[in-house]
């Protein structure tokens, strides 16, 4: 007889309103508390889990059944999961898939994920989307409980957890980057010479230096707080502003960072480091009420008018009204509700996107922004400490 | 860009008679289709020959030839019509061909009508595999090594090279026709020489053997903007080697990492763009190595198809209406999302449950051929069921396609069901039952090559029916208890059957746990967004989504799958009475499982319930909507079975009420009531058992019609005309026929006239629409026959005769709606042979005859008004005679005599009309892909014949009465039922095999040969003639 299907060790998750969503625990054996955020990719829960980008926060899957293709090394996105814990309307048991190497149950434990199964998601989502993104907590009754998981907490427990989700620490104003980013810097071993470009490191995802390095580039990341002179030492060609999570108006070092780095190489940002570049020339992001995480949203590129489907994960939105200057102008937009999702400087060779190119998970359809930041780099004529006019037309010219 | 401009007239064809692997699939996006285009105002012309359909109604075209859909009647219709475009890609292979025969004989260039959606080119490279796999290796998409060989050497060269076993597909042919996989050579030799004759171009492709590799579907869109996106992906449960139109299917995969499923996305990409498809949908099927994950492509349909509906419904996202409005020239971000209504068509659908489909099979029709699956499509129809886990999904869909009780497997050994583990339609059933016995995961994966994940949720499954006891009695089951159970899928009668409760008592301790289902949404997004028009379906959860409204409601059960006997013309009755109580101010609420059809479109019913149609998930809704009314009647046999559990539960059934129709469908009953009123009746008796049969029978006299009680569509009906015949007929029935069916022994009227009455009553009056007289004689199932709409050698005081008796019954019945009657005249004697109280498969033939939508009526009827306030008050005199002629499958079953007999085989229909009835008949015939030629060779085989050779001597054919070895004629007229039948119908021959229809057939060649034939529209005709006598 294998595990039981009806009768399951219980868990909970408690928002911070109030609403407690009883399930089933899933996982390390736990209790745990973040913000609780939704994504709609139907497959890519283990990209999910270690993207740097959710620290912090409870993803809950939209598609019901997460963990039946296992779990593989070479979708890693960090060397660890970030997220704080999971939720699944169903967890597999079993898994298969030939790249698989262990099941979805096993890693969790591994990596001392808490989850919890077994709610009703869709309408956690309705809540979500209604309400925002909410603070919560996931209990383990086994942990409080071991002696009886089975059994139900009280009605005081269960306010007990609204509590700790109420009292939890905020995102908002967070700056998360200290959390995520790599020590030391690294070079990534690439088997041709090519363009070197530093990699300032946010809580970079993996494919995103797989893919700089596909292109021809050399990438070095650094850690978050390397200053612009450092970089500069390093000669590199072009400067890359990776992902990562938390408020994008926190990490105000990086703001100077890349203003002071603006025009000298060029640049290409990613999500919060997209964030980042709008900030940097004075410009304001702001929350979003439930933000976009999922793999199909439509985003049109301004100026080839070519629609790409796009993988995304953001809470927080560069408001564009707000960049003095018109330093800064529009490249791409959601066509789900007309944010931006990518902006290129008038004058030098930096642009960046909301999105993730990289995908994984997620279509593979704007890869060609990689192609672009090399052309960019290709272009350029080298350091020389000054800012130089932007030197290219192109698809993300003006 | 916006809607092109320089279009004003747009040509769309349809796929003709429903036949297996061409369905109802093809109606609902041709309606979409018209809809759309219409509403972007563009002028519609339509020819489509099947008149079953909701896409030849008069309404959705401005105009819609119920003509043949062959080269020289649609360039008729152009040369009448002159449109600009030519839409060829949403009426299946059928029209993809033909519009590819109308570029080929060059009457597009001739005409400058432009295809739109497809063009020639595109066209060739999808469907020409020699072609497809160049393209894809230009592409570098792998393709299965394979080569296209047109004679036996070539064939049996290339085989030495692959080995075996070796995948054999015919060229240009329906659902692989023909095709197969040869494990030895004697098989590689018998379907490669058959693949190369079905073939139109006579090639076949030799592939090398992907068999138990995983098999995957995504459906694909794009725009004249190069837009691509993805609909859905389909992962089928059943490994390769099971045509995918046979195998159960899954949405989205289900076993696919990111990694592999983008893989699989940027190639279907590649692939669309290779190919040059420039608007619309397209399905590219792909085999995934479970070892290595390997990729290769197997083909990919330039057109919309059986997938993409399924697609469309299990996602919200309609791909054909989209397809018809991207191929006038709309970019996909132009056009909004109907469900969320503020988000664009230019997005990927992302769902939060799973999907199931399982098909149905007709095996049973056709005993002696064996039911292994392969890659030929058999099945007739199918389920969809929606759960928000696989586990609930697959057991909804189970109960959907009634197959969720364990049956007779429970009494089989081990070793008994692994035999039964080859690809057929019950092994999902056979595995689940090992399963249950403990047989292993492994072993099974080794036996099946299902994909263990498949294996281990069917485990699951087990495990819980064997964890369910250990929950304690049943009625003392906490809310949890039966939620966690209720989630896993499993009915109330299956749990009645592991606890030892009837269903119903499982229902009430249910329902007193307050564990009653909640509803949840198909919304596009997964509730990213909100959603407008939306679908639904139940599950087990914490939140009800759906909020009954305060507007009184009518729920209208829709037909279920689609089976030989009960097939799109109950959808046409089911969606004409939503249309009629919308118009009549009620909200519409559509109950269906079959993902085909129309009436599973979310813009058609107010709401709709895309559910099982069980006791259980009707009463649920029911519970949940608290209707004014539930309609039973115009679905057919499914809902119509429901129909007393469901007014015993409480449920509010209008129209005719369910003891009527027990009435007129309880023999004994029936019987009195007819002696009663005096109608004469052919002498019948009703037995319990074999034993009480034989004595009947003896009593009665021979020949007799036996069948058991209660069945549709003739199942196992038969004529016996000895003793020894009937104890055969009975100890195969019994053997095959679940639980004791009474049987039912009747006088067979030999050579009689068969008449097929349907009549209108609001229990006040009544009133006959249409009386049709069939071409075969009593013996061949109605279903089977041709007929002509109005008769034509009927005496005219016989006919009054018979209108007189059919609406004196229907008030006797206290019939409110629709109610179908047949008679045998014999010897000036119009004997009654049953009554049928509800909605028959004639109805969309008789309102497009009339020109009156009687599914309409008897909607309005139920809802409480009367025919005279309808305006219906006398027979309509049409003023032209209407012929339907029949689509048989014998085609896909290798082996049987394409004979008509009492059982009903037939999956389609077509219509002709004409002025004249001979003409009609020559139109249908054509209609039904039967080509009758006017010049050429007839062999007439059997005695009674010589008037046909005569006619057909006079029409200018050469007869012949004698088979010559190796010489097949034009035509084959054969009443002896000899195999050169089924040599003819393989090579494309037409065929007669009765006296009445031989007749029939001469006279229509006869009178064909003396005219050129115009094309007339529905419209036409119904604007000329159609009139209603008042009273």
């Amino acid at each position: 007889m294998g595990a039981f299907m009806i009768l399951k060790e219980r868990a909970i998750l408690a928002l911070e309103d109030g609403t407690v969503y009883r399930g089933y625990a899933f996982g390390h054996r736990g209790e745990t508390v973040g913000e609780v955020v939704f994504n709609t990719s139907m497959t890519g829960y283990q990209e999910i889990m270690t993207d740097p980008s959710y620290n912090g926060q409870i993803v809950c899957m939209t598609y019901p059944h997460v963990g039946n293709y296992g779990v593989a090394v070479y979708d890693m996105e960090s060397n660890r999961p970030f997220v704080r814990g999971f939720i699944s309307r169903e967890f597999s048991e079993h898994y298969s898939n030939h790249r698989a190497e262990q099941g979805l149950q096993e890693f969790m434990k591994q990596y001392g994920i808490v989850s919890i199964s077994g709610i009703d998601t869709r309408a956690l989502v309705r809540r979500l989307r209604e309400g925002g993104v909410v603070k919560g907590v996931v209990a383990h009754r086994s942990f409080t409980h071991p002696e009886d998981p089975y059994g139900e907490f009280s009605v005081e427990e269960e306010q007990e957890f609204v509590r700790r989700a109420r009292e939890h620490e905020d995102i908002d104003g967070r700056d998360m980057t200290p959390e995520v980013t790599t020590p030391l810097p690294y070079a990534f071993p690439t088997l041709r010479q090519g363009k070197r470009v530093v990699l300032l490191d946010f809580g970079i995802k993996h494919t995103i230096i797989k893919r700089l390095a596909e292109v021809g580039i050399e990438p070095i990341v650094v850690p978050a707080h390397t200053t612009p002179a450092q970089i500069m030492a390093l000669h590199p060609h072009g400067l890359f502003l990776s992902n990562g999570p938390g408020d994008p108006s926190a990490p105000q070092y990086a703001h100077e960072t890349a203003w002071k780095l603006l025009g000298l190489l060029p640049t290409f940002g990613i999500c919060l480091g997209h964030q980042i570049l709008g900030l940097a020339v004075g410009g304001r992001t702001f929350k979003m009420k439930f933000g976009h995480r999922g793999g199909n949203q439509p985003v049109k590129n301004l100026l080839t008018g070519e629609i790409e489907i796009t993988a995304q994960n953001h809470g927080y939105a560069v408001d564009i009204e707000t960049i003095p200057g018109g330093q800064f102008v529009p490249t791409h937009v959601n066509l789900n509700d007309g944010s931006l999702e990518g902006m290129a400087h008038s004058r030098y060779p930096v642009f960046s996107v909301q999105y993730h190119p990289e995908a994984s998970p997620g279509p593979h359809d704007s890869r060609y922004l990689f192609d672009r930041f090399i052309e960019e780099i290709d272009r350029f004529d080298g350091v020389t400490g000054l800012p130089v006019e932007k030197s290219l037309p192109g698809k993300l010219g003006i | 860009m916006p809607k092109r401009s320089d279009l004003q007239t747009i040509l769309i064809l349809g796929s003709g008679p429903i036949q297996i692997g061409q369905a109802a699939e093809f109606d609902y996006s041709g309606t979409q289709a018209l809809k759309a285009l219409k509403r972007e105002g563009f002028r519609v012309v339509l020819v489509n020959s099947n008149p079953a359909t909701i896409m030849t109604d008069p309404d959705l075209a401005d105009a819609t030839y119920l003509e043949p859909l062959t080269p020289e009647f649609v360039r008729k219709v152009i040369e009448k019509e002159r449109p600009d475009a030519l839409l060829p890609t949403l009426g299946g292979q059928t029209a993809l061909n033909l519009a590819m025969d109308l570029y080929e004989n060059g009457t597009l260039q001739e005409f400058g009508v432009e295809l739109i959606g497809a063009g020639v080119a595109a066209i060739r490279k999808g469907e020409d595999r020699e072609e497809f796999q160049a393209a894809m290796k230009k592409i570098g998409v792998e393709t299965a090594r394979g080569r296209m060989v047109h004679s036996m050497e070539e064939a049996r060269e290339f085989q030495r090279q692959l080995g075996l076993p070796v995948v054999i597909r015919p060229s240009f042919t329906l659902g692989g026709t023909g095709g197969g996989i040869a494990h030895t050579l004697e098989e590689f030799e018998a379907i490669t020489a058959g693949g190369l004759r079905d073939s139109p171009v006579h090639s076949v492709l030799l592939e090398e053997s992907i068999l138990g590799w995983k098999e995957y579907e995504l459906e694909v869109m794009r725009d004249t903007a190069d837009t691509v996106v993805i609909i859905t992906s389909i992962e089928n449960f059943d490994p390769m080697g099971v045509h995918t139109g046979d195998s159960i299917t899954v949405a989205p995969a289900q076993t696919l990492s990111d990694v592999e499923y983008q893989r699989l996305r940027d190639q279907s990409m590649a692939i669309i763009r290779e190919i040059g498809v420039d608007t619309g949908g397209s399905n590219i099927q792909f085999a995934v190595n479970p070892r290595d994950g390997r990729v290769i492509v197997i083909e990919m349909n330039p057109r919309v198809s059986r997938s993409s509906a399924l697609a469309s419904k299990a996602t919200g996202f309609p791909i054909a209406k989209i397809a018809a409005l991207l191929a006038v020239g709309y970019h996909l971000e132009e056009l909004p999302n109907d469900i969320t209504r503020v988000t664009p068509a230019a997005f990927e659908p992302t769902i939060d449950y799973v999907v199931t489909k399982i098909p149905r099979f007709a095996f049973e029709k056709f005993p002696g051929t064996p039911d292994a699956l392969g890659t030929m499509m058999r099945s007739v129809g199918e389920v969809m069921a929606i759960g928000r886990t696989f586990k609930e999904s697959l057991q909804k869909a189970l109960r959907s396609i009634e197959s969720d009780v364990r049956g007779a497997y429970a009494e089989m050994t081990e070793r008994e069901l692994e035999v039964l583990l080859y690809p057929n339609p019950r092994r999902l059933e056979v595995v689940l039952e090992l399963l249950r016995r403990g047989e292993s995961v492994d072993r099974l994966f080794e036996l099946t090559a299902i994909d263990p994940w498949f294996l281990n949720q069917l485990r699951e499954i087990t495990d819980a029916e064997r964890e369910i006891p250990s929950l304690g009695p049943v009625e003392s089951w906490k809310y949890e208890y039966w939620r966690e159970v209720k989630r896993l899928g499993f009915s109330d009668a299956r749990l009645g059957e592991i606890v030892g409760k009837s269903e119903l008592e499982v229902r009430a301790l249910r329902k007193a746990a307050r564990a009653t289902p909640v509803y949840k949404t198909v919304d596009t997004c997964a509730a990213e967004f909100e959603a407008y028009t939306p679908y639904h379906y139940s599950t087990y959860e914490w939140e009800d989504e759906v909020r009954p409204t305060e507007k009184p409601k009518v729920v209208i059960l829709g037909s279920g799958p689609n089976r030989i006997g009960q097939g799109v013309e109950f959808d046409y009755a089911t969606v004409h009475a939503v249309w009629a109580l919308q118009e009549a101010g009620y909200e519409t609420i559509m109950v269906n499982s079959n993902p085909e059809t129309v009436s599973t479109d979310y813009d058609t019913a107010d709401r709709l319930y895309f559910e099982p149609l069980t006791f259980e998930d009707v009463m649920n809704i029911v519970d949940h909507e608290k209707p004014v009314g539930v309609i039973v009647q115009l679905g057919g046999q499914t809902p119509l079975k429901l129909a007393r559990r469901l007014e015993e539960a409480g449920a509010p059934i209008i129209g005719t009420s369910p003891a009527a129709i027990h009435e007129a469908e309880d023999r004994a009953s029936f019987n009195a009531l007819c002696e009663r009123l005096g109608i004469p009746q052919p002498r019948g008796k009703v037995a319990g058992n074999a034993g009480e049969a034989l004595r009947l029978a003896e009593e009665l006299g021979f020949p007799l019609m036996a069948r058991p009680s209660y069945v549709l569509g003739g199942r196992a009906m038969r004529t016996v005309r000895s003793m020894d015949e009937l104890d055969t007929y009975l100890r195969e029935v019994y053997a095959n026929v679940e639980g004791q069916p009474s049987i039912l022994l009747d006088q067979f009227l030999e050579g009689a006239l068969e008449l097929d009455v349907d009549t209108l009553c609001d229990g006040e009056r009544a009133v006959v629409a249409g009386v049709m007289e069939h071409v075969e004689a009593a013996g061949v199932h109605s279903g089977d026959s041709a007929c002509v709409l109005p008769p034509v050698s009927l005496p005219s005081d016989l006919l009054e005769t018979v209108k007189a008796t059919t609406e004196r019954l229907a008030l006797e019945l206290g019939v409110r709606g629709l109610m179908n009657v047949q008679y045998a005249v014999k010897d000036g004697v119009a004997y009654i042979l049953e009554a049928n109280p509800r909605a028959s498969r004639t109805v969309p033939f008789v309102s497009k005859a009339t020109g009156h939508p009687l599914a309409k009526y008897a909607a309005l009827i139920a809802a409480g008004r009367t025919l005279s306030e309808i305006g219906f008050t006398g027979t309509p005199t049409p003023g032209m005679y209407s012929v339907k002629e029949v689509h048989l499958p014998f085609l896909k079953f290798r082996g049987v005599i394409p004979v008509l007999g009492p059982e009903m085989k037939s999956t389609g229909e077509s219509m002709g009309i004409d002025a004249d009835p001979d003409l009609a008949f020559f139109r249908a015939q054509l209609g039904a892909k039967s080509n009758l030629p006017l010049t050429g060779t007839a062999l007439l085989l059997g005695d009674g014949l010589d008037d046909v050779a005569a006619t057909l001597e006079e029409a200018g054919l050469t007869v012949t009465r004698e088979a010559r070895a190796g010489e097949l004629p034009q035509l084959l007229i054969d009443v002896t039922g000899s195999a050169l039948l089924r040599t003819a119908l393989e090579r494309g021959v037409p065929i007669v095999s009765t006296r009445e229809a031989a007749r029939w057939t001469a006279r229509a060649i006869l009178a064909a040969s003396r005219v050129a034939l115009g094309v007339t529209s529905l419209q036409e005709w119904q604007g000329a003639g159609t009139a209603v006598a008042g009273d």
